[in-house]
């Protein structure tokens, strides 16, 4: 059963109609995560919500930059949240890679997006079967803190720590998503 | 770590997609992942990965009049920011880190000119122009030095950095890169640190140069 989740149907109905109850509907799921991932750093909560309400103008205007063929919502909202948190909290503003023009695949759009909700299904399976003490560094690694300060300190060299933080379970991670992406 | 990479490091990689790169690293990322289709799917990977987790948050619960606020700005102007493009070999980031001018290159002897893309206190970001078949000041690290290569080509020891290619070198490193043979090589390189160099000479510079 390939169908595409629901946050995907909102988002492109947004995209694509200006959706404002979709628009209510990808709010209602989205901003009570990214207020707790945005709490991680120690922001105060009503910090954290201007945080969460510039995201979420971002979701809406920047909407017609979605492509269901590269990115989970989830992945790109979240792209945008970090861009947004530190931006906030380290007063720069964060380089990003240059877009790809739409390009042309032989591969139709809409198959791409579906094989992209699969390997999705299939990464959350990979993370719940990941072993406690892991997922809670990976987790550190993706939502907590995003001050240089912590990184630097601890060993004086800077990726260090990120190495050896993450480095286990990054590597089984990556083998199962190589997997997934070979597949 | 003592690693040639041609590559830029997995690790390297899933630390930037979830926003953990110091400032100076995060630029040549963001310059390669632009130029490198590998890069940039490996880079998808790890936001997807940030994505599933932050999706997986246990919801805190947020005030309906944010919801309303938001709502009501719905139909706002958004405000325009700047758009900016590659020019030549300098990726689109780059550019962007110049805001949109053109760098400005000052001698720095011999031929081989430097312009300065950012300075903070997490480290410095330059990009080199060498004469082709010049060799860049011989140097050690105080830290981790990554160089892209945007135009041409060098050689350190045995390796060939073509364009877009990385090379990370840190303390155990003291080294000496060889532009190669044709045009010009010019270079993106980042530092979390002064570098120390070995000769008397760039070392009197240093503090001129900035770097
Ligand atoms: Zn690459
Ligand atoms: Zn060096």
């Amino acid at each position: 059963t390939q169908e595409l989740s629901d946050q995907t149907i909102w988002m492109l109905a947004v995209r694509d109609a200006r959706d404002r109850a979709a628009f209510g509907r990808l709010f209602d799921h989205f901003a009570p995560r990214l207020k707790a991932m945005i709490m991680r750093s120690g922001m105060a909560a009503d910090q954290a919500e201007d945080v969460v309400q510039d995201v979420m103008l971002t979701v809406w205007r920047k909407a017609g930059m979605f492509d269901p063929a590269r990115a989970q919502v989830s992945a790109w909202i979240y792209q945008i949240a970090r861009n947004r948190q530190i931006d906030v909290i380290r007063r720069e503003t964060r380089p990003v890679p240059e877009e790809l023009s739409q390009e042309t695949s032989c591969e139709p759009a809409a198959d791409q997006a579906l094989a992209l909700e699969q390997e999705a299904a299939q990464l959350r399976a990979a993370l719940a079967e990941l072993p406690e003490a892991q997922r809670t560094m990976v987790e550190q690694a993706y939502l907590g803190d995003l001050t240089h300060g912590e990184i630097r300190v601890n060993t004086g060299l800077p990726l260090g720590t990120i190495k050896s933080r993450i480095r286990l379970a990054l590597e089984k991670l990556r083998h199962d998503l190589k997997e997934l992406r070979a597949q | 770590m003592n690693t040639v990479a041609h590559q830029i490091p997995s690790d390297i990689l899933a630390a930037y997609a979830a926003g953990q790169l110091p400032h100076p690293y995060a630029l040549v990322v963001a310059a390669h992942v632009s130029m490198c289709d590998a890069a940039r799917a490996e880079v998808e990977g790890y936001q997807m990965l940030g994505g599933t987790m932050m999706e997986a948050e246990g919801p805190v619960d947020v005030s309906a009049t944010m919801r309303d606020a938001i709502f009501a700005q719905l139909d706002a102007p958004a405000p325009v920011e700047p758009e900016y493009k590659a020019q030549g070999p300098i990726p689109a980031p780059i550019m962007a880190a110049l805001k949109g001018k053109a760098p400005k290159w000052r001698g720095v002897g011999l031929g081989a000119k430097q312009a300065l893309v950012h300075k903070s206190d997490a480290g410095t970001v330059r990009l080199l122009h060498i004469p082709a078949g010049q060799a860049m000041p011989d140097h050690g690290h105080a830290g981790l030095e990554m160089t892209m290569v945007l135009q041409g080509a060098f050689y350190d020891g045995e390796d060939r950095f073509g364009v877009g290619d990385v090379e990370i070198a840190d303390e155990e490193i003291d080294h000496t890169p060889i532009a190669a043979g044709g045009e010009p090589c010019i270079c993106l390189a980042a530092t979390d640190a002064p570098l120390r160099f070995n000769s008397r000479l760039p070392r009197l510079l240093q503090p001129i140069l900035g770097i």
